[in-house]
């Protein structure tokens, strides 16, 4: 069953000389009880689409687009009617906790704070709630750190404690941008076995924002790939690893530490950088850094395209006419 | 590991006060570095891993003297470093430097880059005059992959890439034999985190230094040092070539480590290796500073702390269950 299904978003901030189109017309949709991973590289536009699904992107705007929510609009609510869905319906955990949590409130406060706003649970209720959610993500003695300040909890508690404020109303969507990246090897693997575990129990769907290619083939059922704002493949995460089809995409795995031989002390690279999001190339927005271009790539942007094993690429060289 | 090195360090200690009580009080002092031996090889890249607070930065800032050791010696290339002061340390300053994790708070946002760079010249008067240094700083430019004509612009004109480029140009500025390279690209996204590794690649070959590289990710330690320290709460746990460390590790944390790295193979992850958390540096634990989240913990771990002890050719554990296994 389909909870969310995004098209032809768009998303816009200002910039110096033009807007910086930092979502520039993406469409994917989530499936109820997977883990869906955006992947690219900083600036690449994926953090922005998690935020546009909160309707989270000030000081930019939304410019096109549809996201349906659990059948309805988002961009067509009011903004009442969204704040009933943000924190309540998709929850969501960031990088930063430090940033997230409020650091003269206890933490058992902070936890409680949605259910007290969205549930109307009076103060009592709400802390008996909170340890339970504190439980539930595996804080040790609970009962104890609900009174703690967030400066005495280290950077895995901390990631704990966001989630159990993303899920403290039950969200149907969970949004978790870069959540393990602040953290050591050890406490990540701790807090991707938590979300696994949760996602089963609670049979959440995850949007899972990272840049770690590790990450994602450990974590997420799909896979999606975006390159200057633009979403350039999709797929299922083996046949992203094993078929990566977009010259990106492969550029990408190639570049990872962890694939290819262990002896080999150079590490393939891609040429070139990423480009401006207020003055994106013409034509597929990878063109100037592809080894594989041709001559349609500089002119007109590809579309996306069905490919063999439930994949979408955006790319000519799978173009029907070229393989006919 | 021979009488050549040219970093040599013995038992260096470092404490620092926690900060703790009311507005910053001091609290109870700690260990970050806790009684480390360590030699690093004329041209050798030394790989140094641990997680956040194992002490890896402050042993890194110690062989430079950026930080001086409560205890221990430390010489590079047989003069002995702690002994060393005002002018004579200056000087000897340019053949060790470092390179940051993040070069945007390393430089100062209101210095041109060629400025930036060409600084450490003029300190260690290594250029005659504005003409000659100019043509110094855009030689070293070139030498990182940037365009010369790129030295009349500001820090925030750069990507983090570029900046990490810049960083690494400053600190061969002056001809080192030995860098620190603190996390160098670990806030970098994988295509430019490749670009930089294979620079720093490249330029230990061209100038023939030694490096040791802080880092987190295994694999990518693996892939470029020949020599990996693991470190733990202060503590050198492991030490092994690339290739004994990742295909024979001895020290459990060592083994939690590489179970707990992502792999590129899709798949879901077998249970976390370690549960919990590293020790507090205000109330560290007795023994063994792993043994309260070690899956093989015996009873002595929480009495004796293990020595680090070699067990076979240039492989050294501090572990009891290593101690009573080998012969």
């Amino acid at each position: 069953m389909q909870l969310l299904e995004v098209r032809g978003l768009k998303v816009q901030y200002p910039g110096a000389v033009a807007p910086v189109r930092a979502v520039d017309g993406i469409s994917f949709s989530l499936q109820q009880g997977e883990t869906y991973a955006l992947v690219g590289e900083s600036g690449c536009g994926k953090s922005a689409t998690g935020l546009a699904l909160l309707r989270l992107v000030d000081p930019g705007r939304i410019a096109a687009g549809s996201i349906v929510f659990e059948g309805n609009d988002l961009l067509g609510l009011s903004e009442e009617a969204m704040r009933r869905i943000r924190g309540a319906r998709i929850g969501m955990v960031f990088q930063e906790t430090s940033a997230a949590l409020n650091p003269v409130m206890r933490i058992g406060t902070q936890v409680g704070e949605a259910l007290r706003i969205h549930r109307g649970l009076s103060r009592k209720e709400a802390h008996t709630e909170a340890v339970r959610l504190l439980r539930l993500v595996a804080l040790a003695d609970p009962e104890r750190q609900a009174r703690a300040y967030p400066h005495e909890l280290s950077g895995g508690m901390k990631q704990r404690v966001m989630l159990a404020i993303a899920l403290s109303c039950s969200p149907a969507l969970l949004i978790a941008d870069e959540p393990t990246t602040a953290l050591d090897v050890t406490i990540q693997a701790q807090i991707l076995a938590l979300l696994r575990e949760l996602r089963e129990s609670l049979s959440l769907t995850i949007l899972l924002i990272t840049h770690d290619l590790g990450v994602v083939a450990e974590n997420a059922d799909r896979v999606g790939v975006m390159y200057a704002g633009r979403l350039v493949e999709e797929a299922p995460v083996a046949q992203l690893f094993e078929h990566a089809e977009h010259p990106y995409t492969r550029g990408l795995l190639r570049a990872i530490p962890a694939s290819g031989s262990a002896k080999e002390r150079w590490l393939p690279t891609l040429p070139g950088v990423v480009p401006d999001a207020s003055n994106p190339p013409a034509g597929c927005r990878f063109h100037p850094r592809c080894t594989e271009r041709f001559e349609p790539c500089d002119r007109d942007e590809p579309e996306m395209q069905d490919r063999p094993g439930d994949s979408r690429v955006a790319c000519y060289l799978y173009r029907k006419e070229r393989v006919g | 590991m021979s009488a050549a090195a040219l970093v040599r360090a013995r038992g260096l200690r470092k404490g620092f006060r926690a900060r703790g009580g009311w507005l910053g009080s001091k609290g109870p002092a700690f260990h970050a570095v806790d009684g480390v031996d360590l030699d690093i090889g004329a041209s050798e890249i030394v790989g140094l891993v641990g997680e956040s607070g194992s002490g890896k930065s402050t042993l890194g800032r110690i062989l430079i003297r950026l930080i001086d050791p409560d205890e221990g010696t430390l010489h590079f290339d047989g003069t002995d470093l702690l002994a060393m002061q005002g002018q004579a340390l200056r000087r000897l300053r340019r053949e060790f430097q470092i390179v940051f994790q993040d070069p945007y708070g390393s430089l100062n946002p209101r210095m041109k880059i060629g400025d930036a760079i060409g600084e450490p010249l003029t300190i260690h008067k290594l250029a005659n005059g504005r003409q000659q240094r100019t043509e110094r700083v855009a030689e070293l430019l070139t030498q990182v992959g940037l365009d010369p004509r790129m030295a009349t612009r500001y820090p925030h004109e750069f990507s983090g890439g570029q900046r990490q480029r810049v960083g690494i140009a400053r600190a061969i500025a002056c001809g080192p034999r030995f860098l620190v390279a603190d996390e160098p690209v670990s806030a970098l996204d994988a295509p430019v985190q490749a670009q930089i590794v294979n620079l720093l690649v490249d330029l230990q070959e061209q100038l023939d230094l030694s490096y040791l590289f802080i880092a987190h990710d295994l694999n990518l330690v693996r892939r470029i040092c020949g020599r990996v320290v693991v470190m733990y709460f202060g503590r050198v746990v492991e030490e092994a070539s690339a290739s004994t460390l990742y295909d024979a590790p001895r020290h459990p944390y060592t083994k939690a480590l590489l179970a707990a790295t992502p792999s590129v193979r899709p798949g879901r992850p077998q249970a976390p290796a370690l549960a919990g958390e590293p020790p507090s540096q205000t109330a560290p634990p007795s023994g063994c500073p792993f043994h309260p989240r070690c899956p093989e913990a015996l009873a002595e771990c929480s009495r004796e702390t293990p020595a680090l002890l070699q067990i076979g050719q240039g492989h050294k554990v501090a572990c009891h269950l290593v101690g009573r296994s080998s012969p």
